[in-house]
C-alpha cells in the first residue's frame, strides 16, 4: 500500500544523545503564549484607548492621553502641571523592593550556607522546613503577620511590659516586613542551590595557604554562590516590585506600591486604560531590571538566564 | 417605664421624618428606571421551594451568619458570602463581567446607577409575599419607584466616630471642616469616594442641593482641603475593629458601625457634622445573569420578614427598611441616638448624591488625586 513513502519521512533525530523531540514542547510553548503574550496584548492595546464615560472598559478611540497623566496632571483649575504622585509611588516601589532584596539576602547566605554543610540527610529536612511557608496560602500568612506586629498583638503587648510604644502595622515597615517574611525562601533556595555544589575542601584548602577567614568568604565562598545569589536577587526584586498585598493588608489600605494604584485603577476607580498604561510603565521598569541584572551576571561570566 | 415609651415614640417619629428624606432624589440628572431591565418581565409565580445555593454578594462585616444558618435551615438552600468594600468596587466587578453573584446590596444612587446600566433585574419585588412589609417611605424610594428591583436592607448615616475617653480632643469636632483639618493622631478613612468627597464639598461651602455640582472650583476647594489630609489608615473594612482596638479613635464612620464600637468601648460618639450627612439606604438585588434566579427571590423574600429583619440589624447595628422588625430589635439599639435620629439632627440628613457622569467623574478624579498622593 502506501507503505512505501513512509520512509521518505525524516525521522526525528535529537540534538544530542538522550533529548526528547522537540514536539513535546509544543503544548506548553501554546499555552503560555496565550497565558502570557495574550493578557500582555490587552494591556498595551487598552492603554491607548479612552476611557468610556459610565467608567470600566474601555472605548476604541486612540489616545495618548494615558501615558501623558502618567507624568502631567490637568488639574480642577484647567492648569496643567507636572505631575510627580506615579513617580514617586515608582520610587516607593523601587526603594521597598531594594530593602527587602537587600535584608534577604544578608539573612540568607549564612542560612544557605549552613544548610549545605549539614550532612545530606539533615540537608533534605531543612530544605523542607525553608519551603515550609508555602504550604499556606499568603494570604493567611500575611492576615497571621498582622496579628503578631499588632498595636496590641504578642509583640506590643510584651514591649508594653517595659513600657515602649509599638506600633508599625499600617505604616510603611510593615509593609517591608511583609515582603521580607513573603520572599525570604526565593533567596534562601537558589543560594543553597549553589552552596550546595560547592567543593568546601576548597576553603579548606584557601584555609591551610594561609587566608584569613573573610579573605575565604571573599574570594573563595562569595564568588562560587555568585550565580545563586543573582538568580535570588532576580526572584526577589522583581516580583516584590509588582507586590500587591503585603501594602494593601499591612501598610494602611494606601496606595503606596505601584500595583495598588493598578489596582484601584481597575477597582474603584474603574479606569482601566489608566490602570492599564500604569502597568506598561511597570512591565518596561521591570523588563530593565532584568536586562541589568543579566549584564551583570554575563559579565561576571556566570551563567544565569533570566531572559 | 412610661417615660421610657414617651422618649421611644419620639425617636419613632424622628425616624420617619428622616426616612421620607429618603425619598426625595437630590437632583441628580441621572433618572432611575426605565433601564434595559424593563423588558425583563416581572417576577412570574413566585417560586415555592429552592434547592441549592445562593451567592450572596455583601458588604464586609454585614451579614448576620447565624441567620443564614436559618435560612438554610428553613428553606435547604445553601449561602455562600463573598463581600465587598464600597459601592464602587462592586459596580467595577459587575461591570468586568463577574458572574455568579445571585444576590447583591448596592446602596440608593448605585441602584439608580446599575438600573441605568441595564446591571439589575426587573424581579417585581413589590408583589412578593412580603412585599407588603416594606416601610411605606421605603416603598416610592427615587432609586426604584415601585420596588420592581431592590428591596430596602439596612440604612443609616454616615458621620464621624469618636473615642472620647481616648482622644477628648475629638469630641470638640462638629463639623466635617474641623475633622478634615483636625490634625489628630489615630485619625482613619473611609476608602469611599462618594462619601470622602461629598464630604470633602460640605466641608467647604456647598449645600447639600449642589453635591452633584459640575462646577470645577468648587471640586478644586474640595481638593485642596483633602491635599492636608492624612489620615493614619484609609479603609472602609476594618473601623470597628481598630476603633475597640484603640488604635484608631477618630473616624469618618457609619451611623451603625458607630453603635457597634459603642457596645464595647462606652466613650465612643457618634458627631453629626453641622454641614450636615449622607443618609443612605442599602438594598437587595439581583444582578443580571444570576445563576439561581428562583433562589435568590426566596432569599430576598426571606430577608423582608420583619424575625430576619430585626435580627440582621441587631447584628449591623443600622435600622432597616422593614415594617414590624422593631419588636426583634435590641433596646439598646432602638434608644441610641446614633442609630435613631434625634429630633434635632434630623435636618442634617440628605440622601446621598445621585450624581450625574460628569459629576461623579469629578468625584472619582479627587478621590484618586488624594489616594495616590498618601
Amino acid at each position: 500500500m502506501t507503505a512505501v513513502t513512509t520512509p521518505t519521512k525524516k525521522p526525528v533525530t535529537p540534538a544530542r544523545p538522550g533529548q526528547s523531540s522537540p514536539k513535546l514542547a509544543y503544548l506548553p510553548i501554546i499555552f503560555l503564549a496565550f497565558a502570557i503574550g495574550v493578557p500582555l496584548l490587552i494591556i498595551v492595546v487598552y492603554s491607548f484607548l479612552e476611557t468610556p464615560s459610565q467608567g470600566t472598559g474601555v472605548k476604541w478611540v486612540f489616545t495618548t492621553d494615558n501615558y501623558r497623566a502618567l507624568f502631567i496632571q490637568e488639574k480642577l483649575d484647567g492648569t496643567t502641571a507636572f505631575d510627580t504622585r506615579y513617580i514617586k509611588v515608582l520610587w516607593t516601589s523601587f526603594y521597598y523592593s531594594l530593602i527587602t532584596t537587600v535584608v534577604t539576602l544578608v539573612f540568607s547566605v549564612p542560612v544557605a550556607m549552613w544548610i549545605a554543610t549539614r550532612e545530606a540527610r539533615k540537608r533534605t529536612l531543612l530544605v523542607a522546613l525553608v519551603t515550609l511557608p508555602f504550604w499556606i496560602s499568603i494570604l493567611i500568612r500575611t492576615y497571621g503577620i498582622r496579628q503578631i506586629i499588632a498595636d496590641e498583638g504578642p509583640i506590643g503587648k510584651f514591649l508594653g511590659l517595659f513600657d515602649i510604644s509599638w506600633s508599625i502595622l499600617y505604616a510603611p515597615p510593615a509593609t517591608i516586613l511583609g515582603l521580607i517574611y513573603v520572599f525570604l525562601p526565593f533567596m534562601v533556595l537558589p543560594i543553597y542551590a549553589s552552596a550546595e555544589r560547592f567543593d568546601f575542601r576548597l576553603a579548606e584548602a584557601a584555609y591551610d595557604l594561609g587566608a584569613k577567614r573573610m579573605t575565604v568568604v571573599r574570594r573563595i565562598i562569595l564568588p562560587s554562590i555568585r550565580p545563586g545569589i543573582i538568580s535570588g536577587v532576580a526572584l526577589v526584586f522583581i516580583p516584590a516590585l509588582g507586590s500587591f498585598l503585603q501594602s494593601d493588608m499591612l501598610g494602611g489600605g494606601k496606595t503606596n506600591m505601584v500595583a495598588n494604584v493598578i489596582a484601584n485603577n481597575f477597582g474603584q476607580a474603574r479606569n482601566w486604560p489608566f490602570g492599564s498604561a500604569l502597568a506598561v510603565l511597570l512591565i518596561i521598569l521591570t523588563l530593565l531590571f532584568v536586562l541589568v541584572i543579566q549584564g551583570v551576571a554575563q559579565r561576571r561570566g556566570d551563567k544565569v538566564e533570566l531572559v | 417605664m412610661a417615660s421610657n415609651k414617651r422618649r421611644r415614640a419620639s425617636y419613632v417619629a424622628a425616624l420617619a421624618a428622616a426616612g421620607a428624606l429618603l425619598l426625595s432624589a437630590c437632583g441628580g440628572e441621572s433618572t432611575a428606571g426605565g433601564g434595559a431591565g424593563e423588558e425583563t418581565a416581572a417576577a412570574g409565580a413566585f417560586p415555592t421551594s429552592g434547592s441549592g445555593e445562593v451567592h450572596l454578594y455583601n458588604w464586609t462585616d454585614y451579614t448576620d451568619t447565624d441567620e443564614l444558618k436559618r435560612f438554610t435551615a428553613e428553606t435547604g438552600i445553601e449561602v455562600i458570602l463573598d463581600t465587598y468594600d464600597s459601592n464602587e468596587t462592586l459596580l467595577a466587578k459587575l461591570q468586568a463581567g463577574a458572574t455568579g453573584y445571585d444576590v447583591i446590596v448596592p446602596s440608593d444612587y448605585m441602584v439608580a446607577q446599575m438600573i441605568e446600566l441595564g446591571l439589575l433585574q426587573n424581579i417585581g419585588v413589590s408583589t412578593f409575599p412580603n412585599g407588603a412589609n416594606i416601610k411605606d417611605n421605603l416603598m416610592d424610594a427615587y432609586w426604584d419607584p415601585g420596588r420592581n428591583y431592590s428591596a430596602p436592607w439596612m440604612y443609616g448615616t454616615t458621620g464621624i466616630a469618636c473615642n472620647t475617653t481616648a482622644e477628648p480632643a475629638c469630641a470638640n469636632i462638629t463639623s466635617w471642616k474641623e475633622y478634615f483639618t483636625a490634625g489628630l493622631p489615630k485619625m482613619d478613612s473611609l476608602k469611599d469616594q462618594v462619601e470622602v468627597v461629598s464630604a470633602a464639598l460640605r466641608a467647604t461651602g456647598v449645600g447639600k442641593d449642589d453635591l452633584c455640582t459640575t462646577d470645577k472650583a468648587k471640586y478644586l476647594a474640595a481638593q485642596e482641603l483633602l491635599s492636608g489630609f492624612k489620615p493614619a489608615v484609609i479603609d472602609s473594612d476594618s473601623g470597628i475593629e481598630r476603633v475597640v482596638a484603640g488604635t484608631s479613635n477618630v473616624r469618618h464612620a457609619w451611623n451603625g458601625s458607630t453603635h457597634r464600637m459603642k457596645v464595647e468601648v462606652p466613650g465612643v460618639e457618634y458627631i453629626y457634622p453641622s454641614e450636615g450627612l449622607n443618609l443612605w439606604a442599602d438594598n437587595l438585588a439581583v444582578p443580571v445573569g444570576a445563576p439561581n434566579l428562583d433562589n435568590a427571590k426566596i432569599f430576598i423574600n426571606w430577608m423582608m420578614d420583619p424575625k430576619a429583619a430585626g435580627k440582621e440589624s441587631n447584628f449591623s447595628g443600622y435600622d432597616n427598611g422593614i415594617k414590624g422588625s422593631d419588636e426583634f430589635m435590641d433596646e439598646a439599639l432602638k434608644t441610641d441616638p446614633a442609630v435613631v435620629v434625634p429630633a434635632d439632627k434630623v435636618a442634617l440628613l440628605s440622601s446621598t448624591p445621585n450624581c450625574s457622569e460628569d459629576a461623579r467623574a469629578l468625584y472619582t478624579e479627587v478621590f484618586t488625586s488624594w489616594l495616590d498622593s498618601q
